[in-house]
């Protein structure tokens, strides 16, 4: 039986873990095991060492016919490599990825750096969204003269996204 | 710019310079980034890695910090040649055993080095000397910033970055230093202090990253998760334990001195003794020697201005520059040779250990170094 972790060495080092009802189960040869700390009990964190079992099995969970329509990329491939195939992918197996992420990271969402035009899209989409409530409102009061200025507004800005 | 002018200049982290240099050798900040809707590096066809390249290099190269750089493809640097660079930390090792498809630019300073191809379409990496991780920051961001209105990056306004590996999803971002820590390992305490920075959430490895061995006292100490934290927290987080670590280095060797002096002294000899006499030496048996002379230079037993050779024998009795500077293929038995050769040499001018000169720190465990001023 080959290591989980490096899949290259034979495993020495079985570990079985129940961890929230479930039951997992770790292959390690001496040399991964001792990198993972698995030796000593105290340091020894499972998350860390599913960071990449886990991620295989997850992935596989989804649909398991799935295929990337943009690169072709398959579970398979997921669980052979450890990577994704394309940016596309994300959202191909979104499913399977969510709670891999979340035993990953600190967070399940992005807070940091956005690019200039990501940012842009964001405020468009703000702006997009009151300008319609306050369409809405006018509407609703009757208020037309306004509401011809706003849906023009809106029209404006529908121009610049595109 | 030639390879041969990136083997002339050391690179500015090697000069040992910046914010707590004795312990900290460099910081490094590298962001990943790749292309929206195309396949990555290590799922692309040669064609399509290459239509990407075609793409991304033009870009780097215009960058006002790229002015006057070194930008090689893969397939056109020997393997001797990228050696070198994976020695001077400019590339992985990862991307050393890519060929056609890859390439790498790097700025005259070798502050700045920039992979195209290596696990995602672009890794940027800005290198610097001592605990700057903020400034490596900033540089490396500023990159991204001018590339970003040039190439279409993957990004989800939910998952931030998109990359090939899951691990560094969100910021793309890795923030690294390299600790040398000879007093908690000749102590016996790194073990403790490798467990509660794991806990915490941050990595330790040896000294060329992921799954190599710590070798002449070296960490690397970096962030192990990408999403949900902002990059400035990230940075925060992994400098505030960085000086922790710095702390308790100092106490560890305030501790040798005062309970174990004897051993102390007798490492710092039996080094300087070995180096200076030896014909033979494996490059880990010289790292592990050279880390001790540090120490030495470091703690007063050998003169301040000793230092700079010291640290030049780190990388310069790395197999790869070993055999460029000697410009002739080796085998490792004549690499032994010529490094413990090399040693001999530099070392024929250095004086004898005084540990008389030891300065020993006051009582409250203050540092002799300048508080950090990042």
């Amino acid at each position: 039986m080959l290591c989980d972790v490096c899949k290259c060495n034979d495993a020495t080092v079985f570990l079985t873990q129940i961890l929230e009802g479930k039951m997992q189960k770790v292959n390690l040869c001496d040399a991964c095991s001792k990198e993972k700390g698995v030796q000593d009990p105290t340091g020894f964190a499972l998350a860390d060492l599913l960071l990449g079992i886990g991620a295989a099995e997850e992935i596989e969970k989804g649909a398991p016919s799935q295929k990337c329509p943009v690169c072709g990329f398959t579970q398979t491939d997921f669980k052979k490599t450890g990577r994704l195939g394309c940016s596309v992918c994300y959202v191909t197996f979104a499913e399977g990825l969510g709670s891999l992420l979340k035993a990953m990271h600190k967070g399940t969402e992005h807070v940091g750096k956005l690019p200039q035009r990501a940012s842009r899209e964001i405020e468009l989409g703000d702006r997009m969204r009151a300008l319609n409530e306050d369409l809405e409102k006018a509407v609703a009061d009757e208020n037309y003269e306004n509401a011809a200025a706003l849906r023009d507004q809106i029209k404006q800005l529908e121009h610049e996204k595109t | 710019m030639k390879f041969s002018n990136v083997m002339a200049t050391g690179g500015e982290w090697l000069r040992g310079e910046g914010p707590h240099h004795q312990i900290v050798i460099s910081s490094r900040v590298r962001l990943a980034r790749n292309l929206r809707q195309r396949a990555f590096p290590g799922w692309a066809k040669k064609a399509e890695r290459t239509q990407i390249l075609e793409l991304i290099k033009p870009r780097v190269e215009e960058l006002p910090e790229m002015q006057d750089s070194f930008s090689e493809l893969l397939q056109d640097l020997s393997a001797l040649e990228k050696q070198v660079l994976v020695e001077r930390h400019l590339i992985s090792r990862e991307h050393a055993a890519k060929s056609v498809g890859s390439a790498v630019i790097m700025n005259r300073r070798q502050t700045l080095s920039i992979m195209v191809n290596e696990e995602d379409h672009l890794r940027m990496q800005s290198i610097r000397s001592g605990l700057q991780l903020k400034s490596a920051f900033k540089l490396v961001d500023k990159v991204d910033s001018t590339l970003e209105s040039k190439l279409d990056f993957a990004y989800d306004t939910r998952l931030g970055y998109l990359t090939a590996c899951p691990t560094n999803v969100g910021t793309g971002m890795r923030a690294s230093s390299m600790l040398h820590l000879p007093g908690l390992v000749l102590s016996e305490m790194i073990n403790q202090v490798i467990q509660a920075v794991n806990k915490i959430g941050l990595a330790v490895r040896g000294l060329y990253g992921e799954g190599t061995e710590a070798m002449g006292n070296l960490f690397q100490i970096s962030n192990q998760t990408t999403l949900g934290e902002k990059e400035e927290e990230i940075i925060n987080r992994l400098s505030k334990v960085i000086e922790t670590i710095i702390e308790k280095e100092h106490d560890a060797r305030q501790m040798l001195i005062q309970k174990k002096s004897n051993t102390l002294w007798d490492q710092i000899g039996r080094a300087y003794g070995v180096l200076t006499f030896a014909h033979a030496m494996t490059s880990k048996e010289a790292l592990n020697l050279l880390s001790i002379i540090k120490l030495g230079v470091d703690l007063g037993a050998f003169p301040e201005d000793r230092r700079l050779p010291i640290d030049e024998l780190f990388i310069d009795t790395q197999p790869a520059h070993l055999q460029k500077s000697s410009q002739q293929k080796l085998n490792a038995e004549e690499r032994d040779h010529l490094r413990a050769q090399i040693i001999r040499e530099r070392l024929r001018v250095f004086p004898k250990p005084d540990i008389s000169k030891v300065a020993r720190e006051s009582e409250n465990g203050s540092s002799p170094e300048p508080q950090n001023n990042e």
